[in-house]
């Protein structure tokens, strides 16, 4: 079990591993109870987003967007088909916090889908799962029958005349698909490239139809939300910064895995929870937020708080709360490449700044590990990167960008000693020996 | 061209969607065609495309585009190593040099009898767990320390 610890927790409350996903389990934790609970009193749409408005629920997916106002941009009273999907294309390097909660509560998902389906006025729902957990994606479609046998989605639910069918879309291995318009893309059969905005999925989503997409622990929370009252999951984060958010912690810490705590808790609790460092050696730098967020020096996130707030104010983003952790045997120059390497492998084609561009910072990046940089590259990388930032129909151009900017901006130094002594400046062995197997408690 | 069984599975995708919609199952029709073949030769590809009633050609287009389809034939056993930095920074390339000394084969290479093929892999989202390498598109396999990838090994003979 991934799922390592908690404070305050509330998606992760009461689980018990691969012995409570069921609907039984769930409902015995109080599962199931507001979906009927709306449904039995009829309450109004207005005011179950008024509520979820009140948490300052930010999207869980990376963009930190209000859910609630999200929700309030739908048409909701407009006739005709619309949607709600769920985003569980989680393929953000650092990123397995929603694997957890499809693997370990998926009924949270399902019900917080139809409460959303239920708010926004939308009759039929997707849930998009991350090609290479296809077990998960196989739990979630058990998960899905157990509910429609138990009458929670499907026609008339609980008597109520709300109908709600929702399905599980499996994908096959691409990242741009976390990307929520080209994730509608595949869903209608067609290689996820990003659509042009606007118009916006509320008004143009899937099959043409208005559309609300929400990441899988932000659907997950919807039901924890409602029960406890919004002011109350505010009140467990920090203003703007609501509720508790699972971290899924990597790297070089003693104990990677998912935790769950309160937004505005300091990294270096987070980092004490996931056992400390490797090997007891020394932090050198923490990608805060996935792959696509910048990297901030260790001594610099050691002073952070884990909310939108604190580490924006550090120079990243919280992103999808994905903390990889590297220690001084890490050479920075090798880490970029690699990250360097999954963007332009990732990159749709369909932008040419960023389809030309991910491929020029990976050989650049690339040579300059080979011990083949000439002094001019930095700036060269400078203005590659530069006339990426801004000039795509999405964000995986900015997101290929920001991590080639601010690893040469902090560790500078290292670049140009690999590109003056053609090596790294951290030696290889002690690269190998840091990076290596080890013993997991 | 493909069993009675696998065209059961594509019916159980294709009412997943709005009835008008049949190519959304595309995804899911070529995964379970090659799950059946082992890998999607373009006349299989242009068989799914004909019975959801799309072009050939944006049947391929997707095929082209999802890394985990195999447009050549691969082992029988794939083994795909998520190699991105979190999974690097906790002995992927460790896993990658163990296979190859087990096995005598990189990544992107088929041993000679067939049995196995070793990819390297973009971000599976399990990077908790890593080294992380995933067995033929079903199987996450976690912790791939040595011993666990002997155990795995021998479990595919």
């Amino acid at each position: 079990m991934a799922l390592l610890g908690n404070i305050h927790g509330v998606l992760t409350a009461g689980l018990n591993g691969d012995h409570s996903w069921r609907l039984k389990d769930y409902v015995a934790r109080g599962g199931y109870e507001m979906l009927k609970k709306i449904l039995a009193e009829q309450i109004p749409q207005e005011q179950v987003i008024s509520e979820v408005k009140k948490s300052v629920l930010r999207g869980r997916g990376g963009a930190g967007f209000p859910t609630g106002l999200k929700w309030s941009f739908m048409p909701r009273s407009l006739p005709g088909d619309k949607y709600i999907v769920c985003n569980s294309d989680e393929g953000e390097p650092g990123t397995f916090k929603d694997r957890d909660i499809l693997r370990y509560n998926p009924h949270s998902v399902i019900e917080g889908m139809a409460i959303a389906a239920y708010s926004i006025g939308a009759t039929g729902g997707y849930n998009y799962i991350h090609g290479e957990i296809f077990e998960i994606y196989q739990r979630f479609e058990e998960a899905l029958d157990e509910a429609r046998a138990a009458g929670f989605i499907g026609q008339n639910i609980l008597g109520s005349g709300f109908n709600f069918e929702l399905f599980a879309h499996h994908g096959y291995g691409a990242y741009i698909c976390g990307e929520e318009t080209a994730l509608l893309e595949s869903i209608e059969g067609k290689k996820g490239q990003p659509r042009f905005k606007p118009p916006f999925p509320a008004s143009f989503g899937l099959y043409g139809k208005p559309t609300t997409i929400n990441n899988t622990e932000t659907l997950a929370s919807i039901p924890f939300i409602l029960k406890m009252g919004g002011e109350e999951f505010l009140n467990l984060g920090k203003p703007n910064n609501g509720g508790t958010k699972l971290f899924s912690v990597s790297g070089h810490v003693k104990r990677p895995g998912n935790y769950e705590i309160p937004l505005g808790t300091p990294f270096s609790t987070l980092l004490e929870m996931a056992g400390g460092m490797r090997g007891g050696r020394k932090i050198k730098a923490v990608i805060p937020g996935g792959s696509s967020a910048p990297v901030i020096p260790g001594d610099v996130m050691m002073d952070t708080t884990m909310d939108y707030d604190a580490i924006a104010k550090a120079g990243s983003m919280l992103g999808s709360g994905a903390v990889i952790v590297m220690d001084e045997t890490t050479c920075m120059v090798k880490s970029l490449e690699r990250l360097s390497y999954f963007y332009y492998e990732e990159s749709c084609g369909q932008c040419t700044p960023c389809r030309e561009g991910t491929s020029w910072m990976y050989k650049i990046v690339h040579r300059i590990e080979n011990g083949l940089g000439k002094p001019e590259d930095l700036d060269l990388l400078n203005n590659v990167l530069g006339n990426i930032m801004g000039r795509t129909i999405c964000a995986l151009g900015d997101a290929a960008a920001l991590p080639v900017q601010s690893f040469v901006k902090h560790f500078r130094k290292e670049f140009e000693y690999h590109i003056e002594h053609k090596t790294c400046l951290v030696p290889k062995d002690v690269q190998w020996a840091g990076s290596g197997f080890h013993h997991f408690e | 061209m493909l069993s009675a069984e696998s065209l059961k599975r594509f019916d159980r995708e294709v009412a997943k969607y709005p009835a008008e919609q049949k190519q959304s199952a595309v995804m899911a029709c070529l995964a379970i065609a090659q799950d059946e073949k082992g890998w999607l030769a373009p006349e299989t590809v242009e068989f799914v495309a004909n019975y959801l009633g799309m072009p050939p050609v944006a049947a391929w287009e997707v095929a082209t585009f999802y890394s985990m389809y195999e447009l050549k034939p691969v082992g029988k056993h794939k083994l795909t190593v998520c190699t991105n930095l979190p999974c690097a920074l906790s002995g992927a390339y460790h896993a990658v040099e163990y296979l190859r000394q087990k096995l005598g084969i990189g990544p992107g290479e088929t041993t000679p009898d067939g049995k196995f093929t070793v990819k390297e892999g973009e971000c599976q989202g399990a990077c908790g767990d890593a080294p992380v390498l995933l067995l033929n598109n079903h199987r996450m396999c976690g912790r791939m320390t040595p011993e666990q990838i002997d155990r795995l090994l021998e479990e595919c003979k």
